[in-house]
């Protein structure tokens, strides 16, 4: 709990005056609290109101604050038409997004905790090199790999090649290889902030149990997939969460490695979307918005502790 | 690090009492061999980090020393810092016609976007953190809440903060209407525009550095406020004099996470601008960069840009590495 030592307690019996103080310092510090929550909460609120107005009545002097009245369901301006044009509109990125973040949340979410366990093995010198070259991975800018990346994927790796013949299985597309070079370029890059998040983790795994099944005869495997790894799946909550959030996200990569087409994913979509020539269509865009955010959103909002976990390891 | 000192305090104790003897060395022996044993454990994830981040910025450091232009192989034969002296001096490189600016503004850009950014967020952060930590109600709901926009893409920032600032239907130019202030155009105007992103940004993570300084203050023990309670200290100065000089370590792990963000705020740029082109006032090393590459097919000096910001990152990260080392916390 607080370290702060509550005011109601400081509250001896001293007379009114104090109890005031007290009070009004609670009044203040409570609407401070409230301000900065509908701070951060209204570009997401004025953004659900517009997209669920009617795009034929929207004039764009906005109701900010629910329920005013053209917003009742079933009167005028209340529409979902936004959001399925969002839909439509998103559907394709959408479904690469799931098809990228699926295998590259679990890829580098096991190699990660795999790298961490196998360097908490290791008894040399060496090994806090090796972390800490794996640690500073995390801080490493994407745009200082880009160039070799996009060289890499389109003049090195026969990867497009290989796909020709894959496209005859049903669902496979000769596209799909820029989604499996995106999984790829994900998954090495999530590996570093995985392999930090799992050794903080595996450090407190008392290392006594370890040993003692090691001189049991236990093979360091064993002991990985019957000890560590089902001490792991609350670890692994909050990386899978986390790296899902970082990879749903992400639009440089996709950008570059994409670049344009059928396998552009949610937020390639987004950035253009609901803008023509007769002008911006406001309510769809803050539909497509809101449904891009929808999966990051709902995860963060049922497992926030996790996410936050994550984001102060 | 904490293995290599115990040894050390054995070898130095009482020298009937070695633990290297018998039975323990066996076992070390064992954990010994368990180091090669864990390699197919620790090393494929390794290669993968060494080629595709290592190796690329090495390759990509490579590049930048060449001409190459995106058609054919990059020509590795004549290698020289030709792209450098362009990023500084700017003029006519031998492989255009055009002459091509120097970084200078854009690295400005990213410096004054870094340090507004980085600074108001751990203000804000901290002081959101010794307000959600007075004991409040509801505590879990106004931390939800003010870490909300932290799980969104930029893109979907970029979206929503469009809206806010839009001369016509924008809550912004709204709220200032009030004041008797016209519609200003916001996201355009040179003057306002790097203050409309940093603000953006600000609401997008200054609820990081809110749960980074709630950690370390509920790791501070009890005792402290106590005690300067006792002395009679006024909960400002409490938290002045006392409190904030023990958040030094939640600071600087903060602050290099923040910055980095910043360095990376190309999506965010991208999608509020609509493309490559940001304008001069607000355009930083991380949009010239994918500009020079992918818009102009500049691609070794996009490369050299992108060294500089490496160079950068590395910084601001190999010192806090090196922290981190010393006081044994990798």
């Amino acid at each position: 709990m607080s370290g702060a030592t509550s005011d109601e307690s400081t509250t001896t019996a001293t007379g009114g005056e104090t109890e005031t103080r007290t009070a009004l310092k609670r009044v203040v510090l409570y609407a401070v609290l409230v301000g900065m929550a509908v701070f951060y909460l209204i570009p997401i609120e004025t953004g659900l109101m517009t997209a669920i107005t009617d795009p034929s009545t929207y004039t764009g002097s906005t109701p900010y604050l629910p329920p005013l009245e053209p917003l009742v369901p079933g009167t005028g301006s209340f529409s979902l038409e936004p959001f399925g044009n969002a839909f439509d509109g998103l559907s394709r990125g959408l479904v690469n997004s799931v098809i990228l973040v699926v295998p590259a949340t679990v890829l580098s979410g096991l190699l990660g905790s795999m790298a961490a366990y196998g360097l908490t093995n290791v008894d040399w010198r060496g090994q806090v090199g090796i972390y800490a070259l794996f640690i500073a991975g995390i801080f490493i800018p994407y745009q200082a790999v880009l160039v070799p990346l996009t060289q890499f994927w389109y003049n090195v790796v026969p990867l497009q090649s290989m796909f020709v013949p894959l496209a005859s299985f049903p669902f496979v597309q000769e596209y799909h290889w820029k989604l499996a070079a995106l999984i790829i370029t994900h998954t090495a890059y999530g590996i570093p902030i995985c392999t930090l998040l799992f050794r903080a983790h595996y450090k407190k795994l008392s290392s006594e149990m370890i040993e003692a099944a090691r001189l049991d005869g236990a093979s360091v495997s064993t002991i990985y997939r019957r000890i560590v790894l089902p001490l792991s799946v609350p670890m692994f909550a909050v990386v899978f969460i986390y790296q899902f959030t970082q990879v749903w996200n992400d639009l440089l990569f996709a950008l570059t490695i994409v670049q344009f087409g059928d396998a552009s994913v949610v937020t390639q979509e987004l950035v253009g979307i609901g803008v023509s020539q007769s002008g911006t269509n406001f309510p769809l865009r803050m539909a497509a918005a809101l449904l891009a955010a929808f999966p990051t959103l709902i995860v963060y909002i049922l497992f926030g502790d996790k996410f936050a976990e994550g984001v102060t390891a | 690090m904490r293995k290599l000192i115990a040894r050390v305090r054995d070898r130095w104790s009482d020298s009937d009492v070695r633990t290297d003897g018998g039975e323990v060395s066996a076992e070390r022996s064992l954990l010994r061999r368990d180091s090669v044993r864990s390699a197919p454990f620790w090393l494929p994830p390794f290669l993968l980090v060494g080629l595709f981040v290592y190796g690329a910025v090495l390759w990509n450091f490579v590049l930048s020393l060449t001409d190459f232009q995106g058609l054919g192989a990059p020509d590795y034969g004549s290698l020289d810092f030709e792209n450098y002296a362009i990023a500084f001096n700017g003029g006519t490189p031998t492989w255009s016609e055009l002459t091509v600016d120097p970084v200078w503004n854009s690295l400005q850009n990213t410096i004054i976007l870094m340090v507004v950014f980085s600074v108001v967020c751990l203000v804000l952060g901290l002081l959101l953190a010794i307000l959600v930590d007075r004991n409040i109600r509801y505590e879990d709901t106004f931390r939800t809440i003010y870490l909300l926009p932290m799980s969104l893409s930029f893109v979907v920032t970029a979206k929503f903060w469009l809206y806010m600032y839009n001369p016509q239907t924008g809550l912004i130019n709204a709220a200032i209407g009030l004041v008797g202030i016209g519609p200003v155009e916001i996201v355009q105007n040179p003057d306002l525009k790097l203050g409309a992103v940093a603000f953006a940004l600000i609401w997008q993570f200054s609820g990081y550095a809110m749960i980074v300084y709630l950690a370390a203050l509920r790791g501070i023990p009890t005792s402290h406020f106590e005690a300067a309670r006792v002395d009679g200290a006024s909960t400002v100065r409490m938290y002045w004099r006392v409190i904030i000089p023990q958040l030094r370590t939640a600071t600087v792990s903060a602050l290099v996470v923040i910055t980095v963000f910043a360095l990376k705020a190309f999506d965010f740029l991208f999608s509020m601008y609509g493309g490559y082109q940001p304008g001069p006032s607000a355009d930083i090393l991380a949009t010239r960069m994918v500009r020079e590459a992918y818009a102009n097919q500049n691609w070794a000096y996009g490369s050299t840009i992108a060294v500089i910001l490496f160079v950068m990152a590395l910084f601001i990260v190999t010192p806090y590495i090196y922290t981190q080392y010393k006081r044994g916390e990798l």
